[in-house]
């Protein structure tokens, strides 16, 4: 099976028929809960409810849970039939159409923290001439950690091509300011294997 | 989209990140629906201490609404039965005031933003990515 970011640019591969699969598939379904479940252990947050961002928020199938767990959350997709699903699915999340290469339209301190499941790869495609992934990623990690609270966590799930990829997204990551790393889940199982970017920005409290 | 949002929001032209101008935007030709929410009064008082009050009067204006106090409330402690009115004063206009469609503009770099159908638009033409 040829991935998604191979095929055509998110908002393009996102059309009606394809938001409609993604949203309904109950193994799609399924798999984003376990995901943003385990994006939610890493983030390791307090009780008390907070503000979170979810980059790539899709039909907010992540939103949903965020909103079970008592939290209040905005979502940003750039594929606008995503995004009308999750209006028709009566998310409770603000839905922003918006390219995260371009940045985080929020002000500083916004967010007490931000999540993404499988959407940060697209990051790296180049899919039309003129498109810089580097600089995308750079604007979109050094915007992301301005709308952070300061020691505000980022837990991104993400399917990198290779290994590059990943250096890359973390890269851009620090020289934005943040610290954290890499976990692998299930790294000995090539389907089920997971990655998870972990970052705070500002001082990190913990090793990872 | 909901007015809380609107306390946080700016203008997304890398330009525009130094700008003073670029936050708040300014709002225009805006339709709004009140929309039942849970009641979550720790929420309110914790997004209270980080709002920026001077933009929430501004914003506030543009709709209309001009019967906010001038300064903001400081330490509303949640738990306290007496802050319960201004709380519920505030989860009203904060959480259940919404904007289904109208105009944000940037006081900097003038692009317009449009939200349609409660969702705002931030794709950036290719001169201004
Ligand atoms: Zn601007």
């Amino acid at each position: 099976m040829s991935r998604p970011e191979e095929i055509a640019p998110a908002e393009i591969f996102y059309n009606d028929s394809e938001s409609q699969k993604y949203t309904t598939s109950t193994r799609v379904q399924h798999i984003q809960a376990k995901m943003t479940f385990r994006a939610l252990e890493l983030l390791n947050l307090e009780d008390f409810p907070h503000y979170i961002l979810d980059v790539g928020c899709g039909s907010g199938l992540s939103g949903e849970i965020l909103t079970e767990e008592g939290h209040f959350w905005t979502g940003l997709d750039i594929a606008p039939s995503m995004l009308a699903t999750g209006l028709d699915r009566e998310v409770e999340g603000d839905l922003f159409l918006s390219d995260i290469g371009n940045g985080i339209p929020f002000r500083a301190g916004t967010f007490d923290a931000a999540i993404s499941i499988s959407a940060i790869q697209w990051l790296c495609n180049a899919d039309q001439s003129g498109i810089d992934p580097k600089k995308r990623l750079l604007r979109f990690f050094n915007s992301l950690f301005a709308s952070l609270k300061r020691g505000g966590k980022f837990c991104a799930q993400f399917y990198p091509l290779n290994d590059l990829q990943t250096e890359n997204i973390l890269g851009a990551a620090k020289i934005a300011g943040f610290s954290g790393g890499c976990v692998l889940d299930d790294p000995e199982s090539k389907k089920n294997k997971k990655y998870y970017l972990v970052l705070t920005a500002g001082r990190s409290e913990r090793n990872i | 989209m909901k007015l809380l949002t609107t306390n946080f929001v700016k203008c997304a032209v890398k330009a525009c990140d130094s700008s003073a101008d670029s936050f708040p935007l300014k709002y225009e030709d805006v339709q709004l629906v009140q929309e039942e929410q849970d009641f979550n009064p720790e929420f309110i008082a914790n997004m209270l201490e980080r709002l920026d009050w001077a933009a929430l009067l501004k914003v506030a204006a543009d709709l209309g609404n001009t019967s906010l106090p001038s300064h903001k409330p400081d330490d509303v402690d949640p738990t306290l039965t007496e802050n319960e009115p201004l709380l519920r004063d505030l989860h009203s206009l904060l959480l259940e005031t919404q904007i289904t469609e109208g105009k944000m503009v940037c006081g900097n770099c003038q692009h317009v933003y449009h939200i349609k159908n409660s969702i705002p638009n931030f794709l950036l033409p290719p001169h201004l990515a």
